[in-house]
């Protein structure tokens, strides 16, 4: 079974090519015991949808738009309140 | 001051903010600039790239009701620009020009004991709700300041991936890179990534 560095490798990869059979086998047994792996495996989706969503230097231009605020007029589908 | 009135002016309007106002444009042909160049590693190229997608953006110019949406659009028109100029110049950067060395699995022993175990302390949280993180300004800064962080290969190969989308015999080809060593770096970044992440910004998550 492949240890916890393994199996985040075998993760990452999984996401440039599909795995062999006896990898996912092997991964998939070690997450089965693994909480920390299975976050990793969730943080890389998330990682993913981050990258795609970021706008290289928008965070500087909000604050400079609205120094005080966290408020996003502009965002016509914002719900008001969470 | 001069946003507020820009801003001002174009919701008095009825109107968008548009490219052709200069205090959106100029700040915002820097940032694709820079971005571009550090992609593309050749200033020429990068400028190239710029143009192209600005004048592509004001050909179609659409109405957005603010500045973020409109930048928005025009670097997903961008990371296209600089996805067709990496694929059709081969081998623009050769290994020796990605800058530093990699961290010759610095990254792994920060992270894993001898046997490949998580150490105690890096072993990843659960992240509450991460996806509301998207919409939090401090957020962008703490993933920027991630990004920047990462040692120049790591990132490069990361951005090619995630951010602009090429796949991984295209990123292999145009940096004249080993499909294995592909898969180390990305491996890499994303496992400093992530902790950096968790460390400053999903911190409440760890308890």
């Amino acid at each position: 079974m492949p240890s916890c560095r393994e199996s985040t490798r075998l993760m990452s990869e999984a996401r440039e090519r599909a795995l062999t059979r006896g990898e996912r086998v092997g991964l998939r047994l070690h997450l089965l015991m693994c909480a920390g792996c299975r976050n990793f495996g969730k943080h890389l989706d998330f990682l993913r949808g981050a990258a795609q969503a970021y706008v290289p230097g928008a965070a500087a231009d909000d604050e400079a738009a609205n120094p005080d605020s966290t408020s996003v007029m502009h965002e016509s589908d914002a719900p008001t309140g969470r | 001051m001069a946003n507020e009135l820009a801003e001002d002016a174009a919701q008095a309007g009825g109107g968008a903010v548009t490219l052709a106002d200069p205090e959106f444009l100029v700040p915002l042909r820097r940032q694709m600039i820079k971005f571009a160049t550090l992609q593309l590693r050749d200033p020429d190229l990068a400028e190239d790239a710029v143009q192209e997608a600005l004048a592509g953006a004001l050909k179609n110019q659409r109405f957005f009701g603010g500045r973020s949406a409109l930048k928005t659009w025009v670097f997903a028109i961008l990371k296209n620009k600089i996805a067709d100029a990496l694929r059709q110049r081969s081998r623009i950067v050769t290994a020796s020009s990605l800058g530093d060395a990699d961290d010759d699995g610095e990254t792994f022993a920060a992270l894993f004991d001898a046997r490949g175990h998580w150490h105690l302390s890096e072993q990843p949280a659960g992240w509450r709700e991460p996806e509301a993180s998207l919409r939090e300004t401090q957020f962008w800064h703490v993933f920027e300041a991630c990004l920047e962080g990462l040692p120049e290969r790591q990132a490069r190969v990361f951005m090619m991936r995630e951010f602009v989308g090429l796949d991984a015999d295209e990123i292999c080809k145009a940096l004249a890179l080993s499909r294995t060593n592909l898969n180390v770096l990305l491996h890499r970044a994303r496992l400093r990534l992530r902790a950096c992440l968790e460390n400053h910004w999903f911190v409440e998550g760890l308890r």
